[in-house]
């Protein structure tokens, strides 16, 4: 059979590339490399230098393991699923904001030290680990999904998959908080209880554009969650390794719904005779398909 | 003296992730004053790994689907040890803790019609497993811990549990640090619900973080609760075995769920050459009407990829065993071939499985749309657990439930893919709204003060033996490799008496560590207290993989290979027995009500 034919030597074509990836079944050339990482807490600390063996496929993570099994058994560092699922090991590498579980060595210059430090925008813990706890008390500030009535008899709601798709990009964030942390505005000028920041703007807008959701945070966004403090430098986009389109996709559309309730007299008129909230731009009405 | 900051709360619920989260909502929602213990940050825990999917009966996508048969589904699977009852349950309100999740803002894949997407998966007759992509997880979480969030519910994130307390034969609350400061943080409950996870980290290679060292299973035998079913361990077929580093990681059922094929080195598709004896009705014999089952033909039958767990990673072992594997140990799973058969087949597969595609990429610098993955077994998930009522979710200690992984039951000798989100839900809400009830009618408990500063105290020694003891993350390694070695995917006699022979070794070892630097954020004393708690369940797995002579579902014994009946009329119980040591029971399987049987014999 032909095709059973063609595809046994694409296996067999695979096998040999995987081979060549590394000589032995334990996988592993190990060459040593220097890492210098952020000690200390509160205010104080400093870098320290500590060199440990790595070997093919390794992630900045499994360095900084190593270096606590063998030389300090102390070393403070937050991590959990090592698959960039759950968004625990944020750090800042060489200088960008990186998950550790996620950043291959060999893309990592290693004739020099890699730099491992704490995300600056937070307050040190210890070591790698910093407190956010800001970012949870931020997200009660926003106010809770709530769904407009079953479409169905049976208590069911009927959504399309082009509807979902709008929100789910939202929805895939890890809550890694780098976005947080390169945020001037949060990291320049500490405005933690003005501006919810990135992180929590894609939070309302996964709200805001929810099929289901009726609320309206409009005026919420403007008042309490200091949407205006954003002036879109898309640093958050950049850093996000889920890569959502924070800026253009989540916070832009909302800066227009503001600017749409707040500066725009004709919408405001419209509304007023429409008593529609969104006005006659609502993105988030026509979704939902008759039983 | 230690110092103690005190909470109390008519129920404790100890874990976060989809149990713990569903439980504590449910107390919340009772009137119960509520504490939540996350080890890690709220919305961290291993639910979020999850990939594939939620099983539930909603029959959106084959109207032939319903509870009846999603409960012979998971009976079938379990190989009828699981407790009937549970799976009656399960299987029952699933459907409605899908839709709950709907309500709170939970947005899964759609159907044409605008309803929740199904997919199919391994043991599932129908597509049944509602699912976003392969994050379904997160979402859940997500959604759960969004919902959380404004409850009254305290949420004390970043805590870790190092003992049950008692009063008299009733559970009183619980003592445990913060990993900030390093403080104790002492807890009266009227009732406490685990919700722990499972026990992945006593093996080397695992899908499971650092959190999943057995403490809920720990907790429960120290306060004299009883266990089962704890030779039960179910090594997913498909983790990544390359670079070394990333070895474990896991591949979603979902690959499989969508067309992929596992393939030898010779190119041989080898889930045909042996399918058993009880799935072979069920099962394509050919691979163009397995093709069509994924895609959703109807008169099609799955196939052999999609057969359960237990025996997916064993015939990948065989081909690993008999020299036909990948260059790193493994077996190859190819999702690229879709392409030949699907237009858009790239886009398909990203659009079907982006994490895997990102996970492929990012570290391991394989286009999965272009070549296939290496893949072979790794530790996933443990069926067995804290025994308890199927109905309220209590264990054999008044006060005390347990849910999720950690409790036992639902899933019987191996778990069906899908079936452990909808049991976070089910049994979250069961033992949320029990306990919850419990509590109400309990005084307050009385603390022993001199119990509490025992377990304070030792919890603190690791710093009283300076320098010179041994290192806990090599103990820890140890116990990992010992336990993959002699405990792992194919057990026998003589090598599981000598991992019992090591753990006394190791126990001894596990004594002696020492911790260096003080108490705040210090994961070296974490892992010297988590040790503990490995080192119990280890055993506790030992010792029932030693008592099951036969081989069924998630337990496999070289030296007898071949299913038991006699052994299908029992569970394995194990308990702290009056003078600490481990007494292993036999405790035999209620009857099966008669409805439930005609439901097993017309599923056949």
């Amino acid at each position: 059979m032909a095709s059973s034919q063609t595809f046994t030597r694409n296996i067999a074509e695979s096998g040999t590339r995987a081979a060549a990836r590394s000589n032995t079944s334990a996988g592993a050339t190990t060459r040593s490399a220097s890492f210098k990482v952020w000690r200390g807490s509160g205010s104080t600390g400093q870098l320290e230098t500590y060199s440990t063996s790595v070997s093919e496929g390794m992630v900045v993570l499994d360095a900084i393991h190593q270096i606590q099994a063998e030389s300090a058994s102390d070393l403070a560092v937050r991590w959990n699923c090592k698959a960039g699922k759950c968004g625990s090991c944020s750090a800042e590498i060489n200088g960008s904001p990186r998950l550790m579980c996620m950043t291959r060595l060999s893309e990592l210059d290693l004739s020099k030290p890699v730099t491992v430090e704490p995300m600056r925008a937070f307050p040190l813990l210890r070591d790698l680990v910093t407190d956010v706890s800001s970012n949870f008390r931020a997200k009660k500030r926003i106010r809770k999904f709530s769904p407009r009535p079953p479409d169905a008899p049976d208590g069911t709601w009927r959504m399309q998959q082009s509807d979902a798709d709008r929100v789910q990009e939202f929805r895939k964030c890890i809550e890694c908080f780098l976005c947080q942390d390169v945020c001037h505005v949060l990291r320049d000028h500490h405005l933690h209880e003005q501006f919810v920041g990135p992180r929590l703007l894609v939070h309302v807008a996964q709200l805001e554009m929810h099929p289901l959701d009726s609320l309206d945070r409009t005026t919420d966004l403007k008042e309490s969650h200091g949407i205006g403090y954003c002036n879109i430098t898309k640093c958050c986009t950049k850093v996000c390794p889920e890569h959502i389109t924070i800026t253009d996709n989540a916070i832009i559309p909302l800066k227009e719904r503001v600017v749409d309730r707040h500066y725009d007299p004709l919408g405001k008129l419209v509304r007023l005779i429409r008593g529609n909230k969104n006005g006659t731009s609502d993105r988030k009405a026509s979704s939902g398909v008759g039983e | 003296m230690p110092e103690y900051q005190t909470h109390e709360h008519d129920v404790l619920v100890i874990g976060a992730g989809g149990a713990g989260l569903r439980a504590a909502i449910e107390a919340a929602h009772a009137g119960a004053s509520v504490g939540l213990i996350c080890k890690s940050l709220l919305g961290k825990a291993h639910t979020v790994m999850a990939e594939g999917g939620v099983a539930a009966a909603l029959a959106n996508v084959d109207d032939r689907d319903n509870w009846r048969v999603h409960f012979a589904d998971t009976m079938r699977g379990g190989q009828y040890l699981n407790n009937w009852r549970m799976a009656e349950l399960h299987a029952k309100e699933a459907p409605d803790r899908v839709r709950e999740l709907e309500a709170w803002g939970a947005v899964f894949d759609r159907t044409p019609d605008g309803r929740i997407l199904q997919r199919n998966f391994g043991g599932h007759k129908y597509p049944r497993l509602a699912h976003v992509g392969d994050r379904t997880g997160l979402e859940m979480i997500r959604t759960l811990q969004d919902h959380a969030v404004y409850q009254p519910i305290d949420v004390h994130m970043e805590c870790t549990i190092v003992s049950l307390l008692k009063d008299g034969n009733r559970v009183a609350g619980a003592l445990g640090y913060d990993r900030e400061r390093g403080r104790f943080k002492l807890f009266a409950a009227k009732a406490v619900v685990l919700a722990t996870g499972g026990i992945g980290r006593a093996f080397s290679v695992t899908s499971n973080s650092w959190e999943y060292t057995g403490d809920g299973h720990a907790l429960a035998y120290n306060a004299g609760a009883a266990l089962q079913d704890m030779e039960f361990v179910q090594f997913h077929p498909t983790g990544m075995v390359w670079p070394p580093s990333v070895r474990g990681i896991l591949v979603t059922e979902g690959v499989r769920g969508e067309g992929g094929i596992l393939v030898n080195r010779e190119g041989r598709r080898f889930m045909f050459d042996d399918i058993p004896e009880n799935y072979r009705n069920q099962t394509a014999d050919n691979e163009e009407e397995g093709w069509r089952y994924t895609q959703g033909d109807k008169n099609a039958r799955r196939p052999p990829e999609l057969l359960t767990r237990d025996h997916v990673a064993r015939a990948i072992m065989k081909e690993v065993r008999e020299g036909r594997g990948s260059p790193h140990g493994g077996v190859f799973l190819d999702i690229s071939w879709i392409k030949s058969k699907l237009s858009n087949g790239e886009e398909h597969i990203r659009k079907k499985l982006p994490s895997m595609y990102h996970q492929f990429k990012q570290l391991a610098d394989i286009d999965i749309t272009k070549e296939p993955m290496e893949v072979g077994p790794t530790t996933h998930y443990v069926m067995g657990g804290v025994r308890v009522d199927g109905d309220t979710q209590m264990s054999t200690v008044p006060g005390l439930f347990a849910a999720g992984e950690v409790g036992a039951g639902l899933h019987g000798a191996n778990r069906l893919g899908g079936n452990s989100l909808s049991d976070l839900l089910v049994f979250g809400k069961r033992a949320g709204q029990y306990a919850a009830e419990f509590a109400g009618r309990q005084s307050s408990p009385r603390m022993d003060q001199q119990q509490v500063d025992a377990i304070a105290r030792a919890a603190i020694e690791p710093f009283d033996r300076g320098k010179s003891g041994e290192n806990p993350y090599q103990v820890e390694h140890d116990l990992q490799t010992m336990m993959q070695d002699l405990v792992g995917i194919v057990r026998k006699e003589g090598e599981i008496r000598r991992a019992l022979d090591s753990l006394k070794v190791l126990r001894n070892r596990a004594g002696k560590v020492s911790v260096t630097g003080n108490r705040e954020y210090n994961p070296g004393w974490h892992t010297a207290l988590d040790l503990q708690n490995l080192l119990t369940v280890s055993e506790i797995v030992a010792r029932a993989a030693l008592e099951r002579k036969e081989s069924r579902g998630g337990h496999f014994r070289d030296d007898f290979p071949e299913k038991d009946p006699s052994y299908g009329k029992f569970n394995i119980v194990i308990r702290k027995g009056s003078t600490g040591e481990m007494q292993v029971t036999h405790e035999p399987i209620p009857d099966m009500r008669p409805d439930l049987k005609q439901i097993v014999e017309e599923n056949k």
